[in-house]
């Protein structure tokens, strides 16, 4: 499993004070706790807090002064990604763009060049989908788009929209039937990721939500996640998914192995 | 029409493996033979590196094995002298490592005690100087005994110490890190106890980049067939990633292929099956070449005839 850990958020306050603050200390304090949870990359959000390029890139180097685990960066504006994937010392993973055309035609070229990975979100102009076969359709795109500038297959995230289970109860099964069906457009398949979180958003078990819905996700091809990494329970739900689909050999010990550095 | 790329692309490698120690390193070994490191599957030197190819271990034992005459006839009079049949091993097949085992040790056998196994061990670093592979008598409580002894009169050597099952794994562990050796990691046909050892061997701090796995060894049936698909498997789990699968493998062909009524029968009770002298060896090499497909590292070989077949094919 790919895991994104999503803590570096401006969402957060105290990330978003640690942003304004310039206080580095907390931005690596939650690179070192999410690297050591075994992230595979670790998302950078400016949030609401700055859209500077130089408080992006700050953010990026204050990481990698503490931990060598690849940079997602949680934005789409090309100037500022431009400057963010200079600083960045592996090939980082751009979250996001839509299968809005000229999104793409912005976005796709910075990617090539740099060798970096991008999260597709199956939305188009007119905003979040609602069925799975519009999901599809607007994967087909990106994933159409994304060939012509040369990308491959593991170099693009499709991510299917998690809606939240408790204000859109039948999108649950659409975004299922379409990670589903993102597993067939190429072989090797394209990466399939979400943002984990949604699904429990306004809910009371949220715990209990993310792992239940992460391991359908994972049933249906989903091999990425933009998740809590620091979440002991969702992390064995993934490692007893990853077996079950036979993506890794089973050994008695395997959530003690996997934690095991 | 253009033709698909149908090449796998791996994420990982398999392990690097030094066994033995030249002088400047601390042993007296002549030279020292390197496994693994590859990142394909055998012989798909177009999709990726194989920088070191499958190496043959000469099987010896303290004590001539039980093999029906035919094919220990091939081998001579030097299979009652571990030494000589080791000098024989490297100077006449010219065999890359030696691989002794402890037969004699066996409580219901010979029952040679661990200061006798060790004795035995000096004798042959003494005859040659290739690295060696010491097994004990596969008896846990015995080896319990004799591999520390043997361990020990081979200290600083590099060899490689087999091996360490769920069972024994703590004591293996303590005498190879204390004179420095290598580890086979050992599980009966099981490529989840095989995870579960080297995961045993990680929690005891034994670095799994000094491991090389063992999935026992079959020469016949499904047990070959088993065993082929589960060395396959540890390859192909290593390729993509799985730090706890990516160990060089190794094959006990010989002391297998020689316990399998087929190889050491003769025609007077196999009508048909042919002459052993030559169904024997043909068994033996047949064995080996197919393990080495699946993707093991290191063959253990004897039959002189068998090793010429496989050296060739390496």
């Amino acid at each position: 499993m790919i895991m994104i850990g999503e803590r570096i958020n401006a969402g957060f306050k105290d990330i978003k004070n640690a942003i304004v603050n310039k206080d580095g200390d907390v931005i690596k304090k939650w690179a070192r706790k999410q690297a050591d949870a075994k992230a595979s990359y670790i998302d950078v959000n400016l949030g609401a807090a700055s859209n500077k390029p130089e408080d992006l890139c700050w953010m990026i180097e204050m990481i990698q002064e503490e931990v060598d685990t690849p940079i997602s960066i949680d934005n789409n504006r090309p100037r500022m990604l431009t400057e963010a994937m200079k600083v960045c010392k592996k090939p980082p993973l751009v979250n996001s763009t839509t299968a809005v055309e000229e999104k793409m035609n912005e976005l796709f070229p910075i990617v090539a060049e740099h060798g970096a990975s991008i999260i597709g979100l199956v939305m188009d102009e007119a905003g979040s989908p609602a069925t799975a076969d519009k999901r599809v359709e607007n994967a087909a795109k990106i994933i159409e788009k994304a060939m012509e500038f040369g990308l491959s297959p593991d170099q693009i995230f499709l991510d299917p929209i998690i809606m939240p289970l408790k204000f859109m109860q039948e999108q649950s099964k659409e975004i299922l039937s379409a990670a589903n069906q993102f597993q067939l457009f190429s072989d090797p398949p394209c990466h399939i990721v979400c943002g984990l979180t949604n699904i429990s958003s306004g809910a009371k078990h949220k715990g209990l939500i993310n792992r239940v819905f992460l391991t359908m996700l994972i049933a249906n091809g989903c091999d990425t996640a933009i998740m809590n990494v620091l979440d002991d329970e969702l992390i064995n739900a993934i490692l007893t998914a990853e077996l079950i689909m036979n993506r890794q050999i089973y050994a008695d010990s395997y959530t003690e192995a996997f934690r095991k550095k | 029409m253009e033709i698909p790329d149908v090449k796998e692309k791996w994420t990982s490698r398999i392990n690097t493996v030094t066994i033995g120690a030249t002088k400047e390193q601390g042993g007296t070994r002549g030279k020292t033979v390197t496994v693994g490191g590859a990142t394909t599957f055998p012989f798909l030197t177009f999709e990726g590196e194989l920088p070191n190819k499958t190496v043959i271990a000469g099987f010896i034992s303290d004590i001539a094995p039980d093999w029906p005459e035919q094919i220990t006839k091939a081998i001579g009079g030097e299979i009652n002298s571990p030494a000589e049949w080791a000098q024989k091993n490297v100077e006449e097949y010219g065999v890359d490592l030696i691989s002794i085992k402890m037969l004699g040790a066996e409580p219901a056998g010979k029952d040679a005690s661990p200061s006798e196994c060790a004795k035995v061990i000096e004798t042959v670093l003494k005859a040659v100087d290739v690295p060696l592979i010491i097994w004990g008598c596969g008896d846990d409580e015995k080896d319990n005994h004799v591999l520390p002894e043997c361990s020990e009169a081979c200290k600083g050597e590099n060899c490689v110490i087999g091996s360490a099952k769920e069972s024994n794994y703590m004591t293996i562990v303590a005498i190879c890190k204390a004179d420095k050796h290598k580890i086979i990691s050992e599980a009966p046909v099981d490529i989840n106890i095989g995870k579960q050892v080297n995961i045993l061997l990680q929690d005891a701090d034994y670095d799994l980049k000094d491991v090389i796995m063992f999935q026992t060894t079959a020469a016949l049936g499904y047990g070959y067939d088993y065993v082929y698909t589960i060395i396959e498997r540890c390859r192909n789990a290593g390729l993509k990633g799985d730090e706890l699968m990516a160990a060089p493998q190794i094959c006990d062909v010989a002391g297998e292929t020689y316990r399998v009524k087929e190889a050491v029968a003769d025609d007077d009770i196999l009508p048909g099956w042919g002459k052993l002298e030559k169904r024997g060896p043909m068994w033996e090499a047949a064995c080996a070449e197919g393990y080495m497909h699946a993707g093991a590292d290191i063959l253990i070989m004897a039959h002189p005839d068998a090793i010429k077949s496989v050296q060739k094919t390496i």
